[in-house]
């Protein structure tokens, strides 16, 4: 399946799925001011697959020493006969910000880590767990961070998820064998970018706008090898654009991102032009009160509330009353209706565009983690199928503690509904009367019970009347849950490959559609613009 | 300065022959500055479920970095290899980098002077390393701990969790060579209580601390005190009414009110915010710099300074990562915005002088930014404990510890939650509320608080974890507070929200 990037033109189907990944919905983070605490991070960062703007093969490992060799040498370090898994990752980065028009920081950045799990299985039947990652590690040290995990496992507790590692599963089988050397990527990737970008920047000064924003590029190849045979690697790019542009008193503001895995597709003249175009939008002011309205997210918005969603849906916390997904008087809501429109919501690492790893990779146990499943594949999984609760993410042992399905996470999240053709602007067409956004921020948790969020609108709010954008409207804060929201769906449009604007640091494998919510509920009115 | 000493194991890395490789090459290749740094960051975390272990993980993350002013344009590389070699291949590609990104470049890069100290070394206030002490015996006491609360018959499910770091940084530009060491602890239990109509929970109001594992035995912080009262309040929680949305003066306990701080007063006041360099990402500030010295900011009775030299404090520290070394300052002075947070580069750029030290980077992989320092509002002298303040409302809400918070990208609007509120009636507290949350514009939140209490109601509060920047980077910052008395604030209820 391929993805539309922003583009309304291909409708969308669930039917195309390869299998699936499982790394897991990521504790949230911080962009600005604190992260929204979930507990312990449950899931480790996404391992990554390769792509164009990369370079497979022919390029010797950094540090002299491969990265599959650490993974042989730490396990065939660890106690003869005891359980042990390595994990090593390589990973480049290079990045550009820019603010007013011109460069504030960038870098380049090479990170080469190795972890090692060991395992000490006691005759009680418990075992204790010792995980240790080191980064930079010479040969020569593998041997110590073997050691040092083996005692830290002889020192530990019982672990609560003890079971036999997750085995080899022919099913899996890498993009990339397991004996290439790692991609990399380098500021070279940016260098005909960074060239449109000044130009652009200097348009944009002579015509009074100010441009901010940031691309990132990244690849990070990982391995895997467990003293159970699995041996499986990864390797992925992964990219964003992320372009501003202000009026010259800062008054109107509107943004754009795109995610990529090389730059290739990424115009910036022509992302510049559009926000040129919402900035003139904005030149007539509609202020409004707090209140509930008719509203038209985007792909972006769209996302971040049901990437929200995604990271709470976990099957221990549910099994244990602890959520939104949990059923009054006891177990899970997996079999209710949710929405009123028979949208889905699933994760496939094989969906193109949208590649993950589809194994899982757990560098420590968390609530719905475990080091044990550390190479267990991932099925294609329907979170909501039709518009009913279908599944929640979960380990080995907490699927066995919630009584439901393995079903592990991914790192990647699609919504769909079936036959729908509306393309945002077609949505806008026949709008009566309501609010179109450009994208939400500062979303965080406010009642766990019901998964009310909070948080802000930014960076372009407009009245829509009679099917034309009347004006640019002040911001709000909104109180809304995305369980709720599923439930005031009007309209659910053409999915699109998206940027959440604000989990894209750590979750930017999307892709969603336009959506209509009744009743809205704008809280109040920021002054921010 | 402590009596610990820097771990030899990082001292005796080749620090100075990596920074002569990496300092030799940035110059070599035309830079007019270079700066370099080589860090350790070491970090555990353990979390329990019940009392039994569900996560242990360790890590140890190394690497050098080096920083380059190159015809008038920044560029950054870092390595994990702690060789001389790799050292003068980043430095190489530091140069590269500038070089690629000129094209978008307009500003000259110039920095603020600042002394140099020569070869110095600050270690935290701490007493007892938490990486000598066994995990066996940090898990014994979390599920000791955990035990105890799940002994409660309100009490359903009981989480712990424990954050370690200990970072070692070596710094040098030539002029000042700084190696330094701190070391800070998070510990966290949450009570959950699961009835047939929901559920609700309750976190220790516990802050991180710059301390040693003595902060979980006893020293700046009384667990076993706290612990033994948390189901009691859970309880009281699980059977409050919810709250009538409408209009409260609120007193707000420390540890509810150092995030308000943190997120309305030290992100508002980061001089790069208000000058737009984070415009795209976390936004910026109404605290624009033309009103300094004019702005309206909050009360008479707000006195707030900035510092990285408060004892135990998450952003304490000797030396910042451009070599500056650590201050204390006035940011907003009898309720008027009096100051900002600096580095070097901001401070150059608008004239201020010296940088007050607040360049920050949390990895060798990062670039040093402008991160908070310690942000905290003053207590008044002689000033009123939380009981006086308390006894002066006649129909309020007592709010303790942080949960939920939010703000737009201009630091107006906010709302936030808490782990309990208490109903204020006639000056006495009279059980708890449920479904609260304040919701105010910065501006008009502080130029409604009356009075804030006497120093006997201070505490240090924080964050292991504030984020800024893209690529992101988390900081530890700490923020003190009295509790303090504010005057006809909304509240609504979270319950009605969601209708």
């Amino acid at each position: 399946m391929s993805i539309p990037n922003g583009s309304p033109s291909e409708p969308w189907s669930a039917g195309e799925r390869g299998s699936t990944s499982a790394t897991g919905p990521s504790p949230a983070t911080p962009h600005d001011g604190l992260p929204q605490y979930h507990g312990a991070p449950q899931h480790d960062e996404p391992p990554q697959h390769g792509g164009a703007a990369s370079r497979p093969g022919g390029t010797p490992p950094r540090g002299g020493v491969a990265p599959q060799d650490m993974v042989e040498r730490a396990l065939s370090l660890a106690r003869p006969g005891s359980d042990c898994v390595a994990i090593a990752e390589e990973a480049t980065t290079a990045n550009l910000r820019w603010a007013g028009n011109t460069l504030t920081t960038n870098g380049v950045a090479a990170s080469r880590s190795l972890t090692v799990i060991a395992i000490d299985r006691r005759a009680d039947g418990t075992a204790g767990v010792g995980a240790v990652t080191r980064t930079g590690l010479r040969p020569d040290q593998v041997e110590d961070l073997v050691r040092e995990a083996e005692k830290a496992a002889s020192q530990a507790s019982a672990a609560e998820d003890v079971m036999d590692l997750a085995g080899p599963d022919a099913s899996l089988r890498s993009a990339t064998s397991w004996d290439e050397v790692p991609q990399t990527t380098e500021i070279g990737v940016f260098r005909d970018l960074a060239a449109n970008l000044g130009d652009t920047l200097r348009a944009a000064e002579s015509a009074g706008r100010k441009l901010y924003g940031f691309a990132e590029h990244g690849v990070t190849s990982t391995f895997m090898g467990t003293s159970s045979g699995v041996r499986l690697r990864y390797d992925q790019p992964a990219g964003r654009l992320e372009l501003n542009a202000k009026s010259g008193d800062m008054s109107r503001s509107a943004w754009d991102g795109v995610s990529t895995r090389d730059f290739a597709d990424v115009d910036v003249a022509a992302l510049d032009a559009g926000l040129a175009e919402r900035l003139e939008w904005q030149s007539r002011r509609v202020e409004l009160p707090a209140g509930r309205y008719e509203t038209l997210l985007p792909p972006t918005a769209t996302s971040d509330l049901m990437t929200y969603m995604f990271w709470s849906a976990g099957a221990r916390d549910a099994a244990e009353g602890r959520t939104v997904f949990s059923k009054a008087g006891g177990g899970t809501r997996v079999g209710e209706r949710l929405a009123s429109l028979p949208v889905s919501v699933y994760s496939d690492p094989y969906c193109r565009g949208l590649e993950c790893a589809p194994f899982v990779v757990a560098r420590s146990s968390g609530r719905d983690s475990s080091v044990f499943d550390n190479g267990l594949a991932a099925r294609p999984t329907s979170w909501i199928s039709e518009g009913t609760l279908s599944a929640l993410h979960s380990s080995r042992f907490s699927a066995a503690k919630a009584g439901l399905p393995v079903t592990p996470a991914a790192d990647n999240l699609i919504m769909t509904a079936p036959e729908s053709s509306a393309s945002l602007a077609s949505m806008i067409a026949s709008t009566r009367r309501g609010l179109l956004l450009t994208c939400l921020w500062y979303i965080r948790e406010v009642d766990p019970q019901t998964l009310l969020l909070t948080g802000l609108t930014r960076d372009g709010v407009y009245l829509v009347e009679n099917g034309e954008v009347a004006g640019a409207v002040n911001n709000f804060r909104f109180n809304e849950s995305p369980v709720g929201l599923l439930g005031r769906l009007a309209e659910v449009g053409v999915t699109s490959k998206t940027l959440p604007r604000e989990w894209g640091d750590y979750f930017n494998r999307a892709a969603m559609p336009p959506v209509r919510i009744e009743g809205f509920n704008m809280s109040s009115v920021s002054k921010a613009s | 300065m402590n009596e610990q000493q820097i771990d030899a194991d990082f001292t005796g890395l080749p620090l100075r022959q990596l920074a002569d490789a990496a300092l030799d090459a940035a110059r070599a290749q035309g830079a007019e500055h270079a700066d370099f740094r080589v860090e350790r960051i070491r970090g555990q975390e353990i979390s329990l479920s019940d009392g039994r272990l569900q996560g242990l993980s360790d890590s140890d993350d190394a690497g050098l970095a080096v920083r380059v002013i190159t015809g008038g344009t920044w560029g950054f590389a870092s390595a994990v290899d702690l060789t001389p070699e790799a050292a003068a291949a980043a430095a190489r590609q530091a140069v590269e980098v500038a070089k690629v990104a000129s094209a978008m470049n307009t500003e000259h890069i110039e920095l603020a002077p600042e002394p140099g100290y020569g070869d110095v070394t600050w270690v935290s206030d701490y007493a007892t390393d938490p990486f000598t002490v066994p995990t066996r015996k940090k898990t014994d006491l979390l599920a000791a701990w955990s035990a105890n609360l799940l002994s409660h018959p309100v009490v359903t499910h009981a989480d712990a969790r424990l954050l370690q770091v200990k970072e070692c940084k070596f710094y040098t530009d030539g002029a000042t060579t700084a190696t330094q060491q701190r070391v800070r602890l998070h510990p966290e239990l949450t009570a959950i209580a699961v009835g047939d109509d929901g559920f609700e929970d309750m976190r220790t109001l516990a802050p991180p601390a710059g301390r040693g594992w003595e902060y979980l035995t006893g020293a700046g912080w009384d667990f076993d005190a706290e612990l033994a009262e948390l189901p009691d309040f859970l309880a009281g929680k699980l059977a409050a009414p919810s709250v009538e949305a409408g209009r409260y003066d609120l007193v707000i306990d420390p540890s509810n009110l150092w995030l308000t701080i943190h997120e309305s007063v030290g992100h508002a006041t980061e001089l790069d915010r208000a000058l737009g360099y984070e415009a795209a990402y976390a936004g910026t500030s109404f605290a624009t710099l033309d009103q300094l010295g004019t702005l309206r900011y909050g009360s008479g009775a707000m006195h707030v300074t900035g510092d990285r030299t408060t004892p135990h404090g998450l952003a304490t520290i000797g030396y910042d990562d451009e070599g500056v070394a650590s201050q204390s300052w006035d940011l907003i002075t009898g309720g008027v915005l009096t100051g900002y947070q600096l580095d070097r580069r901001m401070a150059r750029l608008q004239g201020f002088g010296r940088s007050n030290g607040c360049a920050f980077a949390d990895s060798p992989g990062h670039m040093p930014l402008q991160r908070m320092a310690n942000v905290s509002l003053q207590p008044a002298k002689n000033g009123p404990s939380t009981d006086d303040l308390i006894a002066g409302v006649t129909d309020g809400i007592y709010i303790q510890g942080d949960k939920s918070w939010s703000i737009d990208m201009q630091r107006y609007n906010f709302q936030f939650t808490g782990q309990r509120f208490f109903r204020i009636r006639n000056g006495r507290l009279d059980g708890q509320l449920k479904d609260v949350a304040y919701q105010a514009t910065t501006t008009d939140f502080w130029n409604s608080m009356e009075a804030v209490g006497g120093p006997g109601t201070f505490v240090l509060g924080g964050a292991f974890n504030c984020g800024k920047g893209q690529p992101g980077q988390v900081a530890p910052v700490s923020h003190g507070a009295p509790a303090a008395l504010f005057r006809d604030v909304r509240v609504l209820n979270t319950a009605e929200e969601n209708r």
